[in-house]
Formats: C-alpha cells, sequence, structure tokens
C-alpha cells in the first residue's frame, strides 16, 4: 500500500468575477521514505497541492489518503515547512522550535532532550536564548527545519524551502536537509521551481503544467544520482543529462501554454 | 586606516553630537524661563489684564495655599485616577472588541457601518446622554474617558490584528493549533507593539474625555476647578488647574513612552 495516496484531487479558486481552476485531477503515490519533487513553472499549482496534502486546504473534488487514513485538516504526523522560515520574532529560539509540541500538549522533558539533539545536529544550539533576529538567513531556515521535525512527522511536506537563500546556503541546506531526512527515514515532497534542485534532492520528480495544473509527466532519478549528496550529485556525469530532458519536457509545457 | 584616527574621528563626531545637544537643551530652557518671565513681567506691568492673565507668582501663591488646605491634591488625585482608568479600560476594550471581530469575520462584516458612525461622532457630545443615564458621579467621568478611546483602539487594534502574515498562522494550523492557539500564540504577540503604542495615544485622548466629563458633572477634579474659576471669575485658578493638567499629561506620557520602550526591547 502507498504511503501517502492522492486521488483525483482537484481545486478550483472562487472570486467574485470568475471560477479559477487550479488544479485538475491529480492522483499521485508516494511510497514510504520516498523523496518526491513537484516541479513547473509559476503558477501550475504545486503550493496548492501541498497545502491539499498537509490538510490546511480541503480539495475541491478528490482524497488524499496518508496510510489509508482520509486526510481532513491538519494530520500530526505531517511536517510543513514554508518558503521562508517564518519564525516568531518574539519568540527565542529554544521556545520557537518547541512550539509545535507546546500546541500539542506534549511538551515533556523526554521530548525536549531529544528536540535540543536535533538543534545539536543542526550546529545551532548555542543560539537557543537567542532571538530569530539575531541569525542570518541560513541559520533561521535551519531552526525552522528542527521546528518542522520536533513533532516527529512522519511526511515532510516542504514549499519550496530553500528559494530565498543565497547560492551557497542553499547548497550547504540542502546537504542538511537530504541527510537528516535519509538519517530519519522520513517521506518528503518538496515543491520547486529550481530543476536542479529536484535532481539534486529526490527519487521521483513530478511534472506539472499549467493552467490548470495536470499531472504532466514523472522522472525517476537514476540510482547513481540517488546514492549521492545533493552536492555530490549536482558533480555527477548523469546530472547534466537528466536535467536536458526536463527542460525540454518544460519546453514544451510552456509552449503548450502558449497555445 | 588606523586606528588613531579613527578613534580621534569618533572622538570629534561625540563632541560634536555632544554640543549640538547642549544648544537644544539651552535653547529649550531659554524659551521656558523667557515665556514664565515674559508673562510675569507684562501682567506686573499691566500690558496684559492681570484679572484675566493671573501671573505665575499668583498662580503659584494660589498653588501654595491650595496645597495646604488639601484641596488641589483630592481633585489632582480625583482627575488622575479617572483618567488611569479611562485609558487603561479604553485599550483593554478596544482590544478586547478588536478580538472578537478577528474571531467572527461575520460580526465585524456586521459592524462594520456602526464603528464607521461611532468613529465619526464626537464623543463628547454624548456627555449629556452618560450623565443622565449613569448619573452626575465618577463613574459617567471615567466612561466619557474609555467613550473617547474605545473606538479608535478597536479600529487600530483590529486592523493590525488582520495585518499580521497569515504565513504565522499557517505555521500553527499546520500543527494541528486552535484558532484560540492561533490567537494567543501569534496574533496577539505579534500586535503588542500596536496595542501599547494605541495605549500612547489614549493617554492624551482621555485627558480630553475626563476634563468634558469634569466641566459637566461639575462636583470636583481639575476640570471642575476650571469650570468652577471661570463662574466666579477667578482666573488664577483656571489657569494653576491648567499648568497642573500639562505637567501630569507629560509625566503619564513619558512613562507610557518608557513602558513601551522597555517592552519593545525585550524581543
Amino acid at each position: 500500500m502507498a504511503f501517502l495516496q492522492i486521488k483525483s484531487a482537484g481545486q478550483i479558486y472562487f472570486t467574485k468575477h470568475s471560477a479559477t481552476p487550479a488544479l485538475e485531477d491529480i492522483s499521485l503515490s508516494v511510497k514510504e521514505g520516498e523523496f518526491v519533487s513537484l516541479l513547473g513553472p509559476s503558477g501550475c499549482g504545486k503550493s496548492t497541492l501541498l497545502s491539499i496534502i498537509s490538510g490546511l486546504l480541503r480539495p475541491t473534488s478528490g482524497t488524499v489518503l496518508l496510510k489509508g487514513e482520509k486526510i481532513t485538516g491538519p494530520h500530526p504526523k505531517i511536517g510543513y515547512m514554508l518558503q521562508q522560515d517564518y519564525l516568531f520574532p518574539w519568540k527565542t529560539i529554544e521556545e520557537n522550535i518547541l512550539v509545535g509540541l507546546k500546541l500539542k500538549k506534549e511538551l515533556t522533558a523526554d521530548k525536549k532532550n531529544e528536540v535540543f539533539s536535533l538543534l545539536k545536529q543542526t550546529g545551532l544550539y548555542h543560539t537557543r536564548n537567542q532571538y530569530p533576529s539575531q541569525l542570518s538567513g541560513g541559520m533561521r531556515q535551519r531552526i525552522a527545519l528542527v521546528r518542522t521535525l520536533a513533532t516527529k512527522p512522519h511526511l515532510l511536506l516542504l514549499d519550496e524551502p530553500f528559494s530565498a537563500l543565497d547560492y551557497q546556503t542553499k547548497l550547504k541546506l540542502e546537504d542538511l536537509v537530504s541527510a537528516t531526512l535519509k538519517k530519519n527515514q522520513k517521506t518528503a515532497v518538496l515543491v520547486t521551481h529550481d530543476i536542479g534542485e529536484a535532481i539534486a534532492m529526490s527519487d521521483t520528480i513530478v511534472l506539472l503544467s499549467t493552467n490548470p495544473g495536470r499531472l504532466f509527466c514523472t522522472f525517476q532519478v537514476p540510482l547513481s544520482l540517488r546514492r549521492l549528496s545533493p552536492f555530490e550529485a549536482r558533480q555527477h556525469a548523469d546530472f547534466p543529462l537528466l536535467f536536458q530532458q526536463i527542460w525540454e519536457e518544460l519546453e514544451q509545457i510552456e509552449q503548450n501554454d502558449s497555445e | 586606516m588606523n586606528k588613531t584616527t579613527v578613534n580621534s574621528a569618533h572622538a570629534r563626531y561625540l563632541k560634536k553630537a555632544k554640543k549640538e545637544n547642549w544648544i537644544v537643551r539651552l535653547m529649550q530652557f531659554a524659551i521656558f524661563i523667557g515665556f514664565f518671565a515674559f508673562w510675569e513681567i507684562s501682567s506686573r506691568t499691566e500690558m496684559i489684564d492681570p484679572l484675566l492673565f493671573s501671573s505665575p507668582s499668583r498662580i503659584f501663591s494660589l498653588f501654595i495655599t491650595k496645597m495646604a488646605d488639601g484641596s488641589l491634591l483630592v481633585n489632582t488625585g480625583i482627575t488622575l485616577f479617572e483618567t488611569i482608568l479611562g485609558f487603561i479600560l479604553g485599550t483593554l476594550f478596544g482590544t478586547v472588541l478588536a478580538a472578537l471581530f478577528w474571531w467572527s469575520p461575520l460580526f465585524s462584516k456586521v459592524m462594520d457601518p456602526y464603528l464607521v458612525i461611532l468613529n465619526a461622532m464626537p464623543k463628547v457630545a454624548l456627555g449629556p446622554i452618560l450623565i443622565v443615564a449613569l448619573g452626575p458621579n465618577m463613574g459617567s467621568i471615567i466612561a466619557m474617558g474609555i467613550l473617547i478611546s474605545v473606538i479608535i483602539t478597536t479600529i487600530v487594534v483590529y486592523t493590525a490584528f488582520r495585518n499580521v502574515d497569515p504565513n504565522y498562522l499557517k505555521v500553527i494550523q499546520s500543527f494541528g493549533g486552535t484558532k484560540k492557539q492561533c490567537f494567543f500564540e501569534v496574533i496577539l504577540p505579534a500586535c503588542f507593539p500596536t496595542i501599547v503604542s494605541s495605549l500612547k495615544v489614549n493617554v492624551g485622548l482621555s485627558w480630553v474625555g475626563v476634563i468634558v466629563g469634569e466641566f459637566l458633572v461639575s462636583k470636583q477634579g481639575l476640570g471642575y476647578m476650571i469650570i468652577y474659576g471661570f463662574q466666579v471669575f477667578n482666573f488664577t485658578l483656571v489657569l494653576l488647574s491648567l499648568v497642573m493638567i500639562a505637567f501630569l499629561a507629560t509625566i503619564m506620557y513619558q512613562l507610557v513612552e518608557q513602558i513601551e520602550k522597555k517592552l519593545i526591547r525585550s524581543r
């Protein structure tokens, strides 16, 4: 049985003057431990799809199943990481990373120590009494990762979490996230518009077309790249080949769209 | 650049800043002394009518007498109490109303036109109604102090509530947080600076409400002293009350500003 299953999900946005279909008939299944990237031009509804999976947005049609259980609202086993860190500026780093446990009223000494050891893994334990404004963008996004992992989600949803960072920080963070997820055997869905990032990080890449967002095609990343860390994968000979293939498909989507 | 040049440049910069600060203080002091000296002299030489405009020395001697018989302290205390209660309750009620609006968008939509009317309405015009409804006592004066600040606080704070980045709420919701948790974990702390700064505005508004209230009720307080002085043509009394109000309002504003600084710095 698939870990995560999306069954013909569709979403329509309504305003006073129009009804805009954003997603149409999306069916997708993700295996446990798999890293899937949703890739597509802006406006293809990939962030909408992520919101639907997270349970924050009810799809207009279709269903999402996590381990066979229907998702109807925010689920404790699903973690969500946003484009920017969105750390609460009025809370210290410690309060920020513990907020998930606090909201769930699960803040025990044991769990607190587990979160602290996660924080140590990211090398930011010394910042725990500081405020987010005292940290750099890359550090803040690392803290946001710890905050998301603190409640031990089985499925991690990443909504372009590296897009607001400079290139160097982004590459380092890709490695950190990839290593952390592999180590803890998490399943992840990443939304991105960066082809390189998708290839370097994922096992499967799903291309979405625009107007409305539909499943266009799926790529399996070869094992030669999957074994490597994102940074190493970018150096591998197979990387540009896959990049080229995906590039052509994306061109195709653009052409279809303009017709 | 080596360290000594940097240091000496910094020293020059500090010296210049200090000098400017000095000049500003000196000028402020000169205006203060000049104003009272001019007032005193023109009153004594009868350039202005001493019966109407009194003089600083007369006001001061009245201050001593009224302090001695205790009546000034009592009246000032009453006005101060009413004002503090007025602006704290005004800010509190305004925030609570804003919270209700945030909680129920439907309620806020329904109430929107009434809020506009109430905001446009000069609140002091409701004074007579208040006195009839609540009686000519301290209650209606405090109510006036609250009324004058509550609507504008509601509008300002509710706008701040709505302008909180929805992504912060998304974080809370993704952890399964409830609406109540959204409010207390995100909305309220995010808008805390706005609430404190509306406290600052409300200090001034509350003084207006309370003084007008005391005009109407005419029993006690600094507002009463003004209206009484006016009726018996004792303008020294009127001006003494004005000086007291100016003094206290400034102190109160400064206090709230200090509190604001402290609260904002701690984040």
